[in-house]
């Protein structure tokens, strides 16, 4: 399985051609404590730069834009109690929803670990 | 990710977007103290300003448990003196000076001609001169309003040179006093000249949390050393915007700029307690006879709290219904920690204002129920004088 990251701090695990999606652990500290989250429902067709989540923190609301596009699978149901999952565990059980990807060229130009880390540290 | 807000995208005086302004933005006195804690720094009102250190939930809870102190210094604290200043004062806005003693202070409000809300601030006795805090992002265009519209004989004094912390929470006083001995006399409301290191202190039991605590304006000269003594009390820890914020949305306390402007009148903004008898019945400011109307018709819009339902925030913006009438908007609104929920403040038709009313609010094309509340939703507890 394969790891990609956006310049949008958004993480995605490929497995064939099933993606995960989240926010990245530097994004989540940006945001501070998070109350909510809004997932996308089931069966909803995206495009790559669609909103596709809301993140409720303490002091504001944030978009969360599908960073490829596909078929909703499964939205993230752990959010819903306990939203603080993406404070605590922003690149694991905080993960936001899954795809089915439509188009699995749109993965090129993301970056990898490395790559997301640097441009983290150029900010 | 989008970091800037969406459709609740803050302006004004309030809770800045992450993104830093383009404006060049002012100092505060504690700016690298504030970097040195590790506050994640914002534009706010002109100033860069410290959002939150630990985190907002973190700060907020630890304000109503032990002790959070808040730098305030962005806003504007004014000196007043000169002949006839007390009538000079009471022609301009609603408060009553005749019954205003030495070391007492109170709430009250800068009005237009129409009876809008221009800022609230806080007016104190002293002395030597009357003392005056107005906030932040309006203090050059009340200071502006004021002098045109005083005497000549009337001098008004920006106190640029001064700093002003606040000291919040229920360990606060006991926590103040171990360096300001002294602080633990005063009642809610009530202030006092006091020396830090041979330093003048002027302090107030007041603040903005619904909290016991005091207020403290002293020379920036030294506020990084009282700062850091303050911290150095266990009890004590920074407290930034974003609790603050939080804070006083539970403790029902409006934020000018946003559940108050010139749209709203005061006996509209439920805030006729400022305003009282003798300045009611006899009038002789500005804007007086809205609140005469007002209180004899009542006004058309009302501030009120709103309990949500649910888990979604209800922030600024969002539209009120009754049924499929909109009926108001949502004034401020968030997370609130200590209530564990989403609260709000909005603008209502006061005919729908009474608490209890089952109302909807509109959160991105979805209805969420809420309910008009009383406020505070997180009680007071102000030091008061008991009899």
């Amino acid at each position: 399985m394969s790891r990609y990251f956006t310049d949008e701090h958004e993480w995605i695990d490929v497995s064939g051609d099933i993606a995960t999606v989240g926010v990245t652990d530097y994004a989540q500290c940006q945001l501070g404590d998070i109350v909510f989250a809004e997932l996308p429902e089931e069966g909803k067709a995206l495009s790559k730069g669609d909103d596709a989540a809301v993140v409720e923190s303490v002091k504001a609301a944030s978009d969360v834009y599908a960073p490829v596009s596909g078929e909703v699978v499964e939205a993230n149901s752990a959010l819903e109690a306990d939203p603080a999952l993406i404070n605590s565990d922003a690149e694991g059980d905080g993960w936001f929803f899954r795809l089915r990807l439509s188009d699995i060229s749109e993965l090129d130009g993301l970056m990898d670990r490395a790559a997301y880390d640097a441009f983290v540290a150029g900010l | 990710m989008g970091v800037a807000a969406t459709a609740d995208t803050q302006s004004g005086d309030h809770i800045a977007p992450m993104v830093p302004e383009k404006s060049p933005l002012c100092a505060l006195p504690l700016d690298s103290w504030h970097r040195a804690q590790g506050a994640r720094m914002v534009g706010f009102a002109g100033y860069e300003m410290p959002i939150q250190y630990e985190g907002i939930m973190a700060e907020h809870l630890w304000t109503r448990e032990h002790a959070g102190l808040f730098d305030v210094s962005h806003m504007g604290q004014i000196s007043f003196t000169g002949t006839g200043v007390d009538a000079a004062i009471e022609a301009l806005i609603p408060v009553s000076l005749s019954t205003l003693p030495v070391g007492r202070q109170r709430y009250s409000l800068l009005l237009n001609e129409a009876g809008g809300i221009l800022d609230d601030l806080m007016i104190a006795r002293r002395s030597d001169d009357i003392y005056m805090v107005v906030n932040g992002a309006t203090k050059y265009d009340d200071i502006a309003w004021m002098k045109a519209h005083l005497p000549q004989d009337v001098i008004l004094n920006l106190m640029e040179d001064q700093a002003l912390l606040a000291v919040q929470g229920p360990e606060a006083v006991e926590a103040l006093s171990q360096i300001v001995p002294g602080v633990e006399g005063l009642v809610f409301m009530q202030a006092d000249a006091f020396l830090w290191n041979g330093h003048a202190l002027w302090i107030s039991r007041s603040g903005y949390t619904g909290e016991d605590g005091c207020e403290i304006s002293l020379p920036a000269s030294i506020v990084t050393d009282f700062a850091d003594a303050l911290c150095a009390l266990e009890a004590v820890r920074p407290i930034g915007l974003g609790a603050r914020d939080s804070l006083r949305l539970e403790a029902g306390l409006p934020l000018y700029g946003h559940d108050l402007t010139p749209e709203i009148s005061v006996i509209g903004a439920d805030l006729g307690f400022a305003i009282l008898k003798r300045r009611r019945e006899e009038g002789g400011y500005i804007g007086h006879e809205r609140v005469v109307a007002d209180l004899a018709g009542g006004p058309p819009v009302r501030r009120v709290g709103l309990t949500i339902e649910g888990r979604l925030p209800a922030r600024e913006g969002c539209p009120i219904f009754a049924g499929e009438r909109q009926i108001g908007h949502i004034t401020s609104g968030g997370f609130a920690p200590s209530v564990g929920g989403p609260i709000a403040m909005g603008w209502i038709e006061a005919s729908l204002s009474a608490a209890g009313t089952a109302l909807e609010i509109e959160v991105r094309g979805k209805r969420i129920g809420a309910t008009v509340a009383p406020m505070p939703f997180v009680p007071h507890r102000y030091h008061r004088v008991k009899n």
